[in-house]
Parts: structure tokens; sequence; C-alpha cells
């Protein structure tokens, strides 16, 4: 349980380390927070020659909101995208998902790119990332290019990032107006990585009524799975009977077995957390428009297990 | 390949240690090893049962999971720094003992380090609020109760300590 031995670098300027990184090319990894390349490391399921420490380059480390949305650099610690009330405001669903990302002490250290760019199926952000289309800024030597969250994840633990590239920043969109969001997902332990997580949006027109539902899912799938839910809930209001969502959901899933579950089980979690989350969110959309009026005294049913 | 090589300064409990590791050296065996301070626990070493946990800056990290170059320059606060200069016990040692929130001890140096911090964040937790707070770190001795028991006491204890010092510096007429 030691990491194999290696050369380190530790650039304080981004010039540098993306000049260092198009030098030292495949033999590099780049290290962020580390709370899931260490363990890789000392579990010596990966053992780069060389490893890259991002850590002092101050540059990186940013959350800024804007109209638009949340813009997150590679060094922001999954805590301080967490509690950043700008960013609670512009996409909420950012804190609401983080909450349920490992341990607060592991979020203390870890960052939102770097848990991005791992792309691990069973993790919360990527999914985030694909539900609300977002994208990954990468700089190289020879130059920038941004990644649709769509095109960036190609499998598990691999994404669509160049050997020379860094990841700098992630882009999270703004809630729409009239929108809506939640998170649920079940564990098998507290903190643990998720049998299943669903992330939920919902627009509502002017009349209260369901105009676009979309789920995002981890741990269904080798890569983050976006479903439009639109079809089975559209026109319907607000707090009607929206369980049509959850049953095109688990239809439209595919999951694999593993020792956690079954891939029935995982099927059933999906109608389910699906329901949850796209009720949680047409209610969040419709306080959202009738600006804490008629529905404040409404339960939010679900919106977290 | 033996991979490069570091020198170092962590700032250990307010004091400043050097000492010479390589770049693969985890900050849990650099503490241990390196520089003797056995009071920080290796348990899972993949960041699971948070035994190792230490407050670097103030903040609780698993230090299993920092290389200890990366953290070269901060200050690190282990199990050794948390009683008074005299070894008076901290209010979180305190209230472990008093609450019998330990048995073979093996994780408490995680427990108490991430408590101390998380007392500064939440100063009057309720009992799910502890659960939270303690909600990364493992113990397959107590089942959790007197652990939840002692963070609530811990903050009993941190505010009667607080008003001690606030009675004696109106006693000596520090403030009026």
């Amino acid at each position: 349980m030691k990491p194999s031995a290696f050369d380190y670098r530790r650039p304080e300027q981004l010039d540098e380390a993306i000049d260092l990184l198009g030098e030292l090319g495949p033999d590099a990894k780049v290290l962020a927070g580390g709370q899931s390349l260490l363990p890789l490391l000392s579990m010596r399921l990966a053992a780069p020659k060389h490893l890259l420490d991002i850590n002092r380059i101050a540059q990186l480390d940013f959350v800024s909101c804007g109209a638009d949305g949340v813009r997150v650099g590679a060094l922001a610690r999954h805590a301080a995208l967490e509690r950043d009330a700008g960013a609670r405001a512009v996409q909420p669903l950012l804190s609401a998902a983080l909450a349920m990302v490992a341990h607060p002490t592991i979020r203390n250290r870890g960052t939102t790119v770097g848990s991005i760019v791992h792309a691990d199926p069973a993790a919360e952000m990527p999914a985030v990332l694909c539900l609300l289309g977002g994208s990954i800024t990468a700089m190289s030597t020879n130059g920038q290019r941004i990644i649709c969250a769509s095109e960036f994840f190609l499998g598990p633990l691999e994404s669509a990032l160049w050997e020379s590239e860094l990841a700098v920043e992630a882009f999270f969109p703004a809630l729409p107006p009239q929108s809506g969001t939640a998170f649920a997902e079940i564990s098998r332990r507290h903190g643990d990585y998720a049998v299943c997580g669903v992330a939920g949006l919902v627009t509502l027109d002017d009349d209260l009524r369901i105009s676009v539902a979309r789920a995002g899912y981890l741990s269904v799938s080798a890569t983050p799975l976006v479903l439009d839910l639109t079809d089975a809930v559209s026109g319907r209001t607000f707090d009607g009977d929206l369980s049509a969502a959850g049953g095109l959901a688990s239809a439209a899933v595919d999951p694999e077995p593993d020792i956690h579950a079954t891939a029935d089980y995982r099927r059933h979690l999906v109608g389910v957390l699906t329901n949850r989350v796209i009720v949680g969110a047409a209610h969040r959309a419709a306080r959202e428009i009738t600006g804490n009026g008629a529905t404040q005294a409404l339960p939010m049913p679900g919106a977290q297990p | 390949m033996t991979g490069s090589w570091h020198e170092l300064t962590l700032i250990v409990n307010e004091v400043p240690l050097r000492t010479t590791v390589p770049a693969r050296r985890l900050l849990s065996d650099c503490l241990r090893h390196d520089l003797g301070l056995t009071g920080t626990h290796v348990g899972c070493e993949h960041g699971v049962c948070g035994a190792c946990t230490v407050l670097v800056d103030g903040v609780p990290m698993r230090s299993c999971l920092l290389l200890a170059v990366s953290v070269d320059g901060q200050a690190i606060t282990t199990v050794e720094g948390l009683a008074g200069p005299d070894g008076e016990l901290s209010a979180v040692q305190q209230a472990f003992q008093d609450c019998h929130g330990l048995q073979c001890g093996f994780c408490t140096p995680g427990f108490l380090t991430t408590i101390t911090a998380g007392l500064i964040g939440c100063p009057d937790p309720t009992a799910d609020d502890a659960r939270e707070m303690i909600g990364g770190n493992l113990c397959r001795c107590t089942g959790y109760l007197n652990i939840v028991a002692a963070v609530l006491r811990a903050a009993e204890l941190t505010r009667a300590r607080s008003g001690e010092v606030a009675d004696a510096a109106v006693d000596s007429g520090q403030v009026p």
C-alpha cells in the first residue's frame, strides 16, 4: 500500500505546468486533490514516472459566478464550491450534489475538476456536468480547447483529454428560468459511492405545467447517462402524478450487476430516485415561479433521501 | 528507479521540522517514520477509515491521501498537538474520557482531530450534526453512540472553558 517511485514536479505558474506536461507527455500524471489518485498509486493500479503537482498554481484556485453559470478552477476544492454562496444561487444543483461526494474530510482536499477528469462512472459531479450541458476547458502547448460534457466522458476512468492537456476549468450553466433541480442517491454506507444516483432538472411553463424534465445518472452505465423524460410528464402540473418519469427511466437504462447491487435492483432504484428528483425539482421550480407564495407550504417529497 | 527526493519543512504542532523524503512518501508515513510522531494512526491507507486524519492549516484531511512533499511549508496538527503545553487534555480529549468515547483507541486520533476542527465550524452541534461531523471516521468498538455523546460534551466543555477565559479576563481587569 505504498506508491511506486516517481519524480515529482511542482510548478507555480500555469504556463510552466503546461510546458512540463507537454515535455513529459504520457509518462506524467497531474496531481490536484489526489483523493482518487493517491489510492490508485498506493494500490499500484497506477504507476506514473512523473507526478505534476498543480497545488501551488494559485490562478487555478477560483470559483467565479456570472449570469450564464459557474466557472470552477482546477484547484477549487469540493468544499469551497459547496460553500460558495454565489454558486448556490446561480446553480443550486452544485451544492446539493457536492453534499453527497464522499465525506467532508475528502471534500476539503478533493477538487471538482479533478473528480470530473477522473471520470469515475460512480462519481456525482460528472453526471451533474452532463445533465447541465456544461464543459471543460483544457490547455496544452497547442493552445486551448473547450470540450462539451457530452463528448468528454469516453468510458470508465477515461476522458477525452489528450495526454499533453491540463483541464483548467469546468463550466456549469446557470439554472434556467422557471426551473428547479434536485439530487438523490442511495449508497450502502454513509459517504460511500452510490449504488445509484440521479440529478433532476425540471422547467415549468407559466401555468406551472412541466415543459422540460431531464435527469442525469451515475453508477448505472459506463459513462454518465442523461435521459430526456419530457415525453412522460409533459403538460402535467408540478404537483400531479409524475411517476411516468420513473417508468420511462427504468425502461431506458441497462445497468450492470456488481457486488453491491444486481442489475434489477439498480433499475428499480433508477425508477424510484427519478421520481423523487423530478417531483423535488418540479416543486422547486414552482416555488421559483410563485416566489415562495402558494407552493411554500407544500412538502418537497423526496428531494433528498 | 528511486524517484526524486525532496527536502521539506513541516510546521508540526507549531514546531518547524525539516526532513528529506522521497516524493512518494505519504504524509502519514512521514509523520510516523521520518518525524517519529506515531500518534497518527494508519488504518486502511486509502482514505476510507479516517484514522490518519490530521489538520492541514486547520482543515481536516487524510494524511494517507497526501504526499508529504505536497504540503511542504504548511502547518500540520496531529493528535500530539491537541493537549495544552502542561498536558491538560483539550476539550475534545476530555469529552472522550468523560463519555467513554473510545475502547481500543486505534481510531481515536482521527476522531479527535476531525472533531476539534468540526467544532470550530459548528460550535453548537445537534446529535445529527455530530453524526455528520464524524461520518468519515470508522470505529469498530464503540458503536458510535458514546462518540456522538462526546462531540456534544466537547462543545459544552469548549463553551464552559471560553466562559472561564472570559471570566478570568474580567477578574484580571483586561476587559470591563
